[in-house]
């Protein structure tokens, strides 16, 4: 579109990469670090010695550990994730069987939760000071403060267990037909909206309050606008910068802190998938998570900067 | 239930045995009826009787439905390879898709499955079994000697890394004399041989067979999904080789590892059966109207262990101070609601066939511990005790205990570590600590794995000399009285000496839908151990 746009996201993308090599080398060496290792986390409480050195060497856990790290990156360059210390499946194959799932259910939290913050940030911006504005912001940061596991199970209770309204547990293999899908993604996502509403409400109504206390929103209000006029043509465009970046930080959260929720409703996510891993020490498998993780966060960043930068036309225009 | 209710119209016992019988052949009501009028009984008492002994006889099992069970673990480490299995899902599915030599009762009896005859020769020390002729496995072969000596002889192969290698090392020579007659020789004779067939582990697999990515085996069900991680789903075998089983037409296995999560599934309605209900949750699970708790009491237990090569454990008044000190009924009581047998410091409990009732109870006794601890001379000292969430209970139990050894005049500090890696870093490792173990197929399994001399499992490192020679004497005798003898002075032994407390016998509590039924418990592990998809049913 213009030079500084390309300009940003190429070096944005190879900032990403770099961070990316980063974060692998601070994974491996935090999960080296950890007492145990694959051998041992499996044979649990058989482990006897011979067993132990009899499954290390089938697994190559016999060699240094900057062999194993140089290996997997280079088997990473030309894009074979390698293979799963604890079952011998392809990393590749168990990634993608969960993360579809991961994406669904952050992809629908995404769709029903930013509007409603929005909305409420916003509304909450426009009326402040009013009793609506402080009864939305205390129910907000009430719910943000309730453990999640608690309102899973809460709602799990009340509407799974006591009205069976919706099922207890929200996977289904195969097609589903939409009311099937509505009922098994209610409560999980209104689980993660609860979590994640208040941060970016809160933020959208600071943002939006800013800029209407400046000068040329006095202007517009003297011009006689409507106030839904005032707030939405002339305010929000420029709040869009920090409103952006809270939804970022926000919806980048959702891959891999959906665990508790992943946990309470038995849903095969790649947070699930991650835990696993780790409690193994399947050493491919928690790089390859890490790797997914670090990029959706890093990508979700860019995205909120472009967002801001196309929103402002002094920088869009450079 | 049949007996109280033909006592009520004072018909003789040989009659009542013989209409059982009627209604066991397929008798029908009418029948029956004509049966009780022919030998002069009113027609209106004939009605009501036999509509009775059809109830208690209405428990004939019925083929046909689809059944959802929910276990307490699924990780990516879930395997269909027996010689790798690790947890109860493994175990669970092992069952479901294979057999085994034998098969263990509820009194953890061996009885024969894929053997025809097992017969011991040499006092014990060589076997010939003799295979069942009419067994296929899932993709139409039949089930011959290679089998058997194939699936036996791996757990051998270091490559394959079963965790039983060291129970089939023994096993020095495994061949297969003829082509349905295997014979074993073993280094030293065993009577417990064909017990030891029948756990989850030596499930027979197809000559040769080396990618368990799907199972091919003889059991009740084939495998028609499996996902490691997520589920599997087993449809029927409709050659099995015992007629009219499996009854279910399917079953569909995945793991819900949180507990509260996995109770909620059965109380809403999305599972049929699920295994590992906490004592806590049980009283949701009784006051719901269509489902049923499942409780089976075996020998595992959570072990209040003293290093005795370590100071304190090292003193033996020490050791018997803080045997003294577990308020077995409180414990029973208030950590295993109820859900538990009381313990006798010694690691046989009474559903075993060779339990010892003599061996005298050991009583809550806080004077007794005063005066042992006066003796050892660590009154008013301060000792750590490791406890984790791996080990089951172990928190609460150490609780209770440092509550009881405040009286005495003792400190004990709590050091809680997590779960994670408890068995690899800390078990064994402590002078004071908690471990435990799960139910073994024979009693001469847990004195071998865990209170012999030399056994990498002796948690406390007890050493006795006697207790060693009369194992490997129990071991190589085939008069079950005379082991019975023997296996109760080695219970006397362990209470007395060891260095290991057992206040409890957990039980394992599973819960399912009421009208699964066939649950039987067999003391080795919750769902029948782990054995449940042969045997049960669906009464719709």
């Amino acid at each position: 579109m213009n030079i500084a746009l390309v300009r940003l996201v190429a070096i944005r993308i190879a900032l990403a990469l770099l961070t990316l090599g980063f974060v692998s080398v601070a994974v491996f060496v935090g999960t080296e670090i950890l007492p145990g290792d694959v051998a041992e986390a499996l044979l649990g409480q058989n482990a006897t010695p011979e067993a132990v050195a009899g499954l290390r060497t089938v697994l190559h856990l016999d060699q240094p550990a900057y062999v194993r790290y140089f290996l997997w990156l280079g088997g990473l360059v030309i894009g074979d994730p390698g293979r799963s210390l604890v079952n011998g499946v392809r990393v590749a194959e168990l990634i993608s069987s969960r993360l579809p799932n991961s994406l669904m259910l952050a992809s629908v939290t995404a769709v029903v939760c930013v509007p409603i913050a929005l909305v409420l940030g916003i509304t909450s911006a426009i009326w402040r000071g009013s009793v609506y504005d402080r009864v939305a912001s205390f129910l907000t940061m009430l719910v943000v403060a309730v453990p999640e596991f608690f309102i899973a199970t809460l709602c799990v209770i009340i509407f799974a267990v006591r009205l069976r309204w919706f099922p207890a547990l929200s996977y289904a293999t195969g097609i589903v037909s939409l009311d099937q899908f509505f009922r098994m993604f209610a409560l999980p996502v209104f689980t993660l909206c609860c979590v994640m509403t208040a941060q970016m409400m809160r933020m959208t109504r600071a943002a939006v309050i800013d800029t209407l206390r400046s000068s040329y929103v006095e202007m517009a209000v003297l011009k006689g606008a409507r106030p839904i006029r005032v707030v939405l043509t002339h305010a929000l465009p420029n709040a869009i910068g920090p409103i952006a970046n809270a939804v970022a930080l926000s919806l980048s959260f959702l891959l891999g802190g959906a665990i508790v929720v992943e946990i309470i409703f038995n849903y095969p996510g790649l947070a699930r998938l991650l835990i696993d891993a780790v409690s193994t020490r399947d050493m491919p498998l928690v790089q390859a998570c890490a790797m997914i993780y670090c990029a959706a966060y890093l990508f979700m960043m860019m995205l909120a900067d472009i967002a801001g930068i196309l929103s402002n036309p002094r920088l869009r225009y450079r | 239930m049949l007996g109280k209710d033909l006592c009520k119209f004072k018909i003789a016992g040989a009659d009542s045995v013989r209409l059982g019988d009627a209604f066991r052949r397929g008798a029908s009501r009418r029948d029956v009826m004509r049966l009780l009028v022919a030998g002069g009984v009113s027609v209106g008492v004939a009605g009501a009787l036999a509509t009775s002994v059809e109830t208690a006889y209405a428990q004939t099992p019925r083929r046909g439905g689809r059944i959802k069970v929910a276990t307490s673990q699924a990780a990516t480490s879930d395997t269909l390879d027996p010689a790798r299995g690790l947890s109860q899902t493994d175990y669970a599915r092992f069952f479901t898709f294979y057999n085994g030599l034998t098969t263990l009762d509820e009194t953890m009896t061996p009885q024969l499955d894929l053997a025809e005859e097992i017969a011991p020769s040499e006092r014990a020390a060589v076997w010939n079994i003799k295979l069942r002729r009419d067994v296929r496995f899932h993709d139409g072969s039949p089930l011959t000697s290679g089998d058997v000596v194939y699936s036996l002889s791996r757990h051998k192969d270091p490559a394959v890394g079963s965790g039983v290698r060291n129970l089939v090392a023994p096993m020095e020579e495994i061949t297969a004399t003829g082509p349905h007659e295997v014979r074993i020789r073993l280094g030293a004779p065993n009577a417990d041989l064909p017990a030891i067939f029948g756990t989850w582990h030596m499930a027979i697999v197809k000559d040769g067979a080396t990618d368990f990515r799907t199972a091919n085996g003889t059991g009740p069900y084939k495998c028609q999904e499996f996902r490691p991680g997520v589920r599997s789903i087993a449809v029927r075998n409709e050659e099995y080789f015992k007629p009219g089983k499996p009854y279910l037409d399917e079953i569909e296995l995945f793991g819900i590892p949180d507990e509260p999560a996995r109770v909620n599934a059965l109380l809403s309605g999305d599972v049929d059966l699920v295994n590992g209900v906490n004592p806590r949750s049980a009283q949701r699970i009784s006051s719901a109207p269509n489902v049923t708790l499942f409780e089976t009491r075996a020998g595992g237990y959570s072990g209040f262990v003293m290093r005795l090569d370590q100071v304190p454990g090292s003193n033996p008044d020490f050791v018997l101070a803080m045997k003294h000190l577990f308020d077995r009924e409180q414990i029973r009581r208030a950590v295993y609601r109820n859900y538990a047998v009381v313990a006798n410091d010694q690691p046989i409990d009474p559903s075993h066939r060779f339990y010892n009732p003599n061996v005298p109870q050991r009583p809550y006794d806080p004077e007794k511990a005063r005066f042992h601890l006066q003796r050892s001379g660590f009154a008013n000292q301060t000792f750590p005790i490791v406890v984790s969430p791996a080990a089951a209970n172990s928190e609460e139990v150490a609780q209770l205990l440092q509550q009881a050894s405040k009286q005495i005049g003792l400190n004990l500090q709590l050091q809680r570590v997590p779960a994670d890696g408890y068995w690899s870093n800390h078990w064994m490792k402590h002078p004071i600590f908690f471990g435990g173990i799960t139910p073994k197929p024979s009693a001469d399994l847990v004195f071998t794995l865990n209170f012999q001399s030399r056994a990498a499992w002796n948690e406390s490192g007890w050493r006795n000399e006697r207790f060693d020679a009369l194992l490997l004497e129990a071991r190589a005798e085939v008069d079950t009285n005379r082991r019975r003898e023997i296996y109760g002075e080695m219970q006397r032994l362990i209470h007395e000496g060891s260095g290991v407390g057992i206040p409890v016998f957990g039980s394992y509590l599973d819960a399912h839908v009421s009208k699964l039924k066939g649950l039987r418990p067999i003391p080795l592990l919750g769902l029948m151990g782990c054995n449940f998809a042969e045997s049960v049913w669906l009464d719709q």
